[in-house]
């Protein structure tokens, strides 16, 4: 995988943000509550990155994979250039139903924009990749235009989701992207970026996304390194020059790849520390060391809460000793993460109850029923 | 909401004609200019509305006359509530986030729900007293010199790392409604103050630092005190101060008031 080198930054102590809204019954809404609950904690952030992953948001193209790509460089020829190469490589390996411009807002609202375009594609797979699954063939494609096209980085590939993201506040970017009313969905993830160690980039904010799997995350991880190079060698490729995007990808290999349940995850990602595995029972005491030999690159050091979206369900989970605050909330059918209590009292002063999860220990909203256009129900499996 | 617009142009509001404040989109900063506003001019009962996610509520009110404020707050407050609080008064009809009464140094903060992550931190004197649970890392580095001794009462339980790197002061742990204490690592680098739990502790839940004992005389006096404050403070609960104190209590305190002395040498 091609390295680049990167310029070190001044460390400063940081505090992003994080918020997540789930409806368990699949009821779709827009997005203004939760602009106002990450807003509420805008001192988190420094206004250089925010942004936002909605599911259920594309239910008239929920076959197809939703492709969010943005053309960075720094003239329009270079962003157009950069369309053009990602265009035949999609033509080549992708039959393209839709595609359109990302609609946006006044230009004026944030700071260097990105063309941020999107594409609804179904794999065209042929000799070899046959015998692939879809999904295994869209990661591949998706990590080549990440790695080899240069200006054009596919940020988010899932069916019937999508991610917005950018540099700004994340009011900001959601006034950009309009968020507030252009996209109903049955679950919003958002994020306020204080960056510590990368410099702040369009597509270095949050959410991290591939296939359907985001992530927003407060914190640092210290094992990066470490977890980079065990993910590349399973074909992941980090191009965005920032530690979460390893939390992704690592969700994508343990829970799609490798179908392991949630609860395992946790216990990869941020195991006990062994003075804790120590005390267990003999059963769990050889289940814990067995996944600390077998995926030990794969813990992720240093302090993070996460919120990990994907669909039909939203997990939280910080590190082992809870270094960065999570809220967990419920009232009737809306499940809620967040940062801090503060800004879900916000949008439902009144809760069916409120708690702070323990450190490793995941949280998870399910859904109940997809509940799709025209009311049809459909169970998921 | 919660955007820093310090604009001193607005003018200044009138302290004398109200004591209650609606901080539905106040910031942070504006928030605290107000209540210092209202001390200065000497009025001594303040009722906070709508509070969502201010931070630091109550620091920035110190006068060298020492004057005291009670603070009723409504709403969510943000993190650091209370922080190096100077002598006053407040409560929380609901729940606190994280960092309360950091660095506090005098007064007493009542939390009608249940507080977050680093309650009490570095705290060096006053009361503090929450109703339900708390989260890690309560009582780090909270600390006493001479007549300053803080307290903190916790109605519920912890959980992990509490009385982390502890210097001084006194937690208490009711643990009500039968709650068992989970928290492990207890005490971790404790070298002074006091932990009571009411209840049990397994020793592999407490650091290697921590001794655990049963109570004294002199020590039961002080909880009866102690968790008699905590009674009065939250009377919607109908608590009984001696159908508490049946149950069992244990002391934890440091074995050595320096704990590194052999690990750091020249």
């Amino acid at each position: 995988m091609p390295r680049r080198r990167r310029e070190l930054y001044n460390k400063e102590i940081c505090a992003c943000s994080i918020f997540g809204a789930m409806n368990r019954d699949g009821d779709r809404f827009k997005g203004q509550g939760v602009i106002e609950a990450i807003a509420n904690m805008h001192v988190r952030g420094n206004g250089l990155g925010g942004g936002f992953a909605a599911y259920g948001i594309y239910p008239h193209y929920q076959d197809y994979y939703a492709f969010h790509v943005m053309f960075t460089g720094n003239s329009w020829e270079a962003k157009r250039c950069a369309k053009q190469d990602l265009e035949a490589f999609l033509c080549e390996n992708f039959d393209v139903v839709y595609d359109e411009e990302i609609p946006h807002g006044d230009e004026t609202l944030v700071s260097d924009p990105p063309l941020v375009w999107r594409y609804f594609v179904l794999p065209s797979k042929s000799g070899e990749d046959a015998n692939r699954t879809e999904e295994d063939y869209v990661v591949e494609k998706v990590m080549w235009v990440n790695t080899r096209i240069e200006n054009a980085y596919v940020f988010s590939s899932g069916k019937n989701m999508g991610a917005f993201k950018g540099v700004g506040y994340p009011e900001e970017i959601a006034e950009y992207f309009m968020l507030d009313r252009e996209y109903d969905a049955y679950m919003w993830t958002a994020h306020g970026r204080f960056p510590t160690n990368t410099q702040a980039w369009w597509g270095g904010a949050h959410p991290f996304g591939l296939l359907d799997i985001t992530v927003v995350h407060n914190g640092e991880i210290s094992s990066y390194g470490t977890n980079r190079w065990y993910l590349e060698m399973y074909g992941y490729a980090c191009t965005l020059q920032t530690d979460t995007e390893v939390i992704a990808y690592a969700a994508d290999l343990l829970m799609r790849r490798q179908h392991l349940p949630i609860s395992l995850v946790a216990k990869i990602l941020a195991p006990p520390i062994w003075n804790s595995i120590d005390r267990m029972n003999e059963s769990e005491k050889k289940l814990l060391t067995t996944l600390r030999m077998v995926y030990g690159p794969l813990l992720m050091n240093g302090p993070f809460a996460v919120i990990i979206g994907e669909t039909g369900r939203m997990i939280g989970l910080t590190d082992r000793i809870r270094l960065r605050p999570l809220t967990a909330a419920t009232r009737g059918e809306m499940f809620y993460l967040s940062s801090e209590e503060a800004p879900i009292r916000l949008i439902s002063p009144e809760l069916d109850s409120v708690w702070t999860p323990n450190g490793g220990e995941p949280v998870v909203g399910e859904l109940k029923n997809i509940r799709m256009v025209k009311d049809e129900v459909i169970p998921l499996s | 909401m919660a955007r820093a617009e310090l604009d001193e142009s607005v003018p200044r509001w009138d302290p004398m004609e109200q004591a209650e404040i609606d901080a539905r989109g106040i910031a942070t900063r504006e928030l605290n200019d107000r209540l210092r506003d209202l001390m200065k001019a000497g009025i001594e009962h303040v009722v906070l509305k709508n509070v969502c996610g201010q931070r630091y509520i109550g620091t920035r009110l110190y006068t060298p006359e020492k004057k005291k404020m009670e603070i009723e707050i409504f709403g969510t407050p943000g993190n650091d509530l209370g922080a190096f609080l100077y002598g006053h008064n407040i409560r929380v009809h609901g729940n606190a986030q994280d960092g309360v009464g950091n660095t506090m140094d005098d007064g007493e903060i009542v939390v009608e729900g249940r507080a977050g992550d680093v309650l009490g931190m570095s705290m060096r004197g006053g009361k503090i007293f929450i109703r339900d649970n708390v989260g890690y890392r309560t009582a780090l580095h909270m600390k006493e010199f001479e007549d300053k001794k803080p307290l903190l009462v916790i109605g519920g339980t912890s959980q992990d790392f509490l009385g982390e790197y502890m210097a001084g002061g006194t937690v208490i742990l009711l643990g009500l409604g039968d709650r068992t204490h989970l928290a492990n690592h207890i005490g971790t680098g404790m070298h002074g103050g006091a932990i009571y739990l009411r209840g049990a502790v397994d020793p592999s839940q407490v650091g290697k630092e921590v001794a655990i004992s049963p109570l004294s005389d002199p020590d039961r006096e002080l909880l009866k005190k102690h968790v008699g404050e905590f009674v009065s403070n939250f009377p919607e609960l109908n608590l009984d101060l001696s159908e508490i104190m049946k149950k069992e209590f244990v002391r934890l305190s440091p074995r050595s008031k320096r704990p590194y002395e052999k690990l750091y040498t020249y």
